[in-house]
């Protein structure tokens, strides 16, 4: 059997095909409510994946407030006055500037 | 007054979900003829056409406007297409002992005497329909936009987002795979 002539006429009926183009009723309503119904949900789901995150970067700041607050050793020494501390800081370029030659 | 294309794309793009009914309702008829060529049950086909439709929808910001958006939405389409094959592979196994009467005689016919058999038989239509069933997705796709739709290498590379290499390696896959399966069909019913 002639294989190739086969394929040829398979092919040329295939080609004789007329096209179905017709669409289902109401077709386009039905997209348009998919969409609707699609767009709705999707801005729901944007506010909570934001919140979501937002809550759990607030939860991991708070644990790790919590861990340094708990392992930083409590410092007892006179020399580490808060209010002299604040001050050296505050006028640490002040004392540079008095140091310079 | 009837908004035009550009207006309407605009709209949508701006939130006016609406305002893309008017093009779903233009362009279906296309959709759907070119669904029907890769799908058989209307349930598949209609499958078919919301997804392209919901592509589009989704990727409307990526319509620049460049070429009509009707050739923008084709390719959507037969690459959708494309994916619906590479998921329902499920004939591609299957005989060709159960052939119906009026397959067995338009071959019977071709085989006595080949120009007798016509080309536009509907026995001829269900035959390379079958034929088509049996073949991978890529062999289907290019075989249909090649040989059937008539379009150039160049044009299926475009609609398909292969290369032209790639396109033309894959008809000549796809020419010698239609083949291997008509020597399969003619040998399950002559030998």
């Amino acid at each position: 059997m002639n294989l190739a002539e086969l394929q040829k006429k398979l092919i040329a009926a295939a080609r004789t095909e007329v096209l179905d183009d017709r669409v289902p009723y109401a077709f386009e309503k039905r997209v348009g409510a998919l969409l609707a119904s699609r767009v709705a949900p999707e801005n729901m789901d944007l506010w909570v994946r934001g919140l979501w995150r937002a809550a759990i970067s607030c939860v991991a700041v708070a644990l790790l407030c919590g861990a340094w607050a708990f392992f930083t050793p409590a410092t007892t020494a006179s020399s580490d006055d808060l209010s002299q501390n604040f001050e050296t800081t505050l006028l640490a370029s002040v004392d540079q500037n008095d140091q310079a030659p | 007054m009837e908004r035009t294309e550009a207006e309407l794309i605009a709209a949508v793009l701006n939130g006016d979900a609406a305002s893309f009914e008017p093009l779903v309702q233009k362009y279906s008829p296309r959709v759907f003829a070119t669904a029907r060529r890769y799908a058989r049950r209307d349930s598949e086909v209609e499958d078919i056409a919301q997804e392209v439709w919901l592509k589009a929808f989704d990727k409307l910001k990526s319509f620049r406007g460049e070429a009509p958006f009707e050739h923008w939405l084709m390719r959507m389409t037969v690459r959708t297409c494309y994916d619906f094959l590479r998921g329902h592979q499920r004939n591609r196994e299957s005989s060709f002992s159960e052939l119906s009467e009026p397959e067995n005689d338009w071959l019977e016919r071709f085989v006595t005497a080949p120009e007798t058999a016509s080309d536009n038989a509907d026995a001829a239509k269900l035959l390379i329909g079958r034929v088509m069933e049996k073949l991978s997705p890529p062999a289907q796709l290019v075989i249909t936009l090649l040989e059937i739709e008539d379009r150039s290498v160049k044009e299926i590379a475009h609609l398909t987002g292969w290369s032209v290499p790639l396109v033309k390696v894959r008809a000549f896959r796809a020419r010698a795979e239609m083949k291997k399966i008509l020597a399969k069909m003619t040998k399950e019913k002559y030998l």
